[in-house]
């Protein structure tokens, strides 16, 4: 198995986010979850990475926990990952190829010229070619994004992980970066996981769709079963209808 | 009431615990990861370069002021040309050390609280974790080293430029002996005074550093929060400055009479 939760808690404070997740992700597998905002799917995520530490449970990779580990044990673990950030998350005082190149010019294993070849070759996978020496403030969402991702993808890792992928674009950049992230899925043949609460995008990036709901795994079905669910939750949620007298999603 | 006050002691508590473990990472990432040239060279570049002007103004008029203020109170008893020795041995050990860790906390202080507090509120810092790279090897570090490095030659400045502006208006402006005022100048002013003060530069570069970048790896999210970091950054810096200023006064008198 790739990845294994195995009844996971977090909490911050008083607040509960997640009460007991258990799952299980093989190699290859495209996996979206979704579920309303602030219900911790963007936490699920970082505990797969480690940026944060569950209060019960375990989180393993590969067979290793990595729920024990401390920060310089759990830089190997990341390694295995690319991730990209809801904003990009991109260094503003870098510009783009630095953006990306940033983890081959910290190993210094790969020669300058290999490093800009690696960098144009990214690029031009996400569509990008030539922008090497823009700064990110000079780029729009779609393409901090897109930046992000081949910043995600330059080391070849065998995870992808995507925090809200199309939240904040116009339709069209949004479909853009769909299709990107399916693109790259299949060209490079990693695992990927996807979180994000925009029902067209779950419904084309994953083959398998888990739900969030009140903390726990609610549903983990493939995008058809998920999307002709007669369940009262699944079917409010991903047709967007609320419910005035149980305000369960906010 | 006493709700609140335990609410702000574990609060208060909880920071120094986690100040001390940043301590302890950056201690033991010193020794143990090799910073970035490029960085090193940039962070002195801002902290030290950037920060001389405001320094030399600041040590300059204090330097003037301490010598006009001296001057008025020694001509009572015809110690005119003593007026400099005290100038010298004040900024060397007390002033300039003190009044740039004020001048730094306050410029690169505040500006390292927000910037890295930028960084986490916008991901950047979760993005550093996730491409292999610690914050603390990354960000800290370097400007740790940069702030160590730096400090002394900014104090040694200060305190150059606090002695000589002090003779010009001793001599130009007061009138007083100038031979006389450089020969006690010399004749009072001791190595211990001014190793005295570096060694409190070092510190207090160290004591910004770790609360400036402590501020900003913890920076709650927002603007207000950025705001709320680079404040703090700058209150905690300078009242641990001014603290630890008094400790060090007493330890290194016995240690350097």
């Amino acid at each position: 198995m790739m990845i294994e939760m195995r009844n996971v808690k977090k909490s911050f404070g008083a607040l509960q986010v997640l009460q007991g997740v258990t799952l299980s992700i093989d190699r290859g597998e495209a996996l979206t979850i979704i579920g309303a905002s602030g219900g911790g799917k963007s936490v699920l995520l970082k505990l797969l990475i480690g940026l944060i530490c569950p209060d019960e449970g375990e989180v393993r990779i590969q067979d290793v926990n990595i729920a024990g580990l401390d920060e310089r044990q759990l830089l190997k673990v990341r390694r295995k990952f690319g991730m990209l950030f809801q904003g990009a998350a991109l260094f503003d005082s870098l510009t783009v190829g630095e953006n990306i190149a940033f983890i081959l010019n910290r190993e210094r294993t790969l020669p300058p010229a290999e490093i800009d070849n690696r960098v144009a070759e990214v690029l031009e996978l996400v569509g990008l070619s030539g922008i090497e020496k823009k700064w990110p403030s000079e780029l729009s969402g779609g393409m901090r994004k897109r930046v992000g991702l081949a910043r995600a993808i330059i080391y070849k890792p065998e995870i992808l992980l995507y925090d809200e992928p199309t939240t904040g674009l116009d339709p069209i950049a949004a479909d853009a970066i769909d299709q990107l992230i399916i693109r790259v899925v299949e060209k490079l043949k990693v695992t990927s996981i996807a979180v994000t609460h925009d029902m067209r995008s779950a419904r084309r990036i994953g083959k398998r769709i888990l739900m969030l709901y009140r903390g726990c795994i609610y549903a983990d079905k493939t995008p058809e079963d998920i999307f002709s669910s007669k369940d009262p939750v699944i079917y409010r949620f991903v047709n967007g209808i609320s419910d005035a007298r149980e305000d369960e999603f906010v | 009431m006493t709700r609140m006050a335990r609410k702000y002691a574990r609060e208060w508590f909880e920071g120094l615990g986690r100040g001390t473990i940043l301590c302890g990472e950056i201690f033991s990432s010193v020794f143990t990861v090799k910073p970035s040239g490029r960085d090193l060279l940039y962070q002195m570049y801002f902290i030290g370069v950037k920060s001389q002007s405001v320094v030399a103004i600041t040590g300059a008029f204090t330097g003037m002021v301490l010598c006009a203020q001296t001057y008025f109170q020694f001509h009572k008893v015809k110690m005119d040309t003593a007026t400099l020795a005290v100038v010298s041995v004040g900024m060397g050990s007390e002033l300039g050390p003190v009044l740039t860790g004020l001048m730094v906390a306050g410029r690169v202080g505040a500006a390292i609280a927000a910037e890295l507090g930028t960084m986490r509120v916008t991901e950047q810092i979760d993005a550093l974790r996730t491409l292999a790279a610690l914050p603390v090897d990354y960000l800290v570090v370097p400007r740790f080293l940069a702030m160590l490095l730096v400090m002394p030659v900014l104090t040694a400045g200060s305190i150059c430029v606090g002695i000589l502006a002090g003779y010009l208006v001793g001599v130009f402006l007061l009138g007083i002996d100038s031979t006389g005022l450089w020969y006690n100048m010399l004749h009072y002013t001791h190595i211990n005074d001014m190793l005295t003060g570096m060694i409190k530069t070092f510190v207090f570069g160290a004591i910004i550093a770790v609360i400036a970048c402590y501020k900003g790896l913890t920076c709650p999210e927002g603007a207000e929060g950025v705001g709320l970091a680079a404040t703090e950054a700058v209150v905690y810096s300078s009242i641990s400055i001014l603290i630890t200023n008094f400790f060090l006064t007493m330890i290194l008198n016995r240690l350097l009479p």
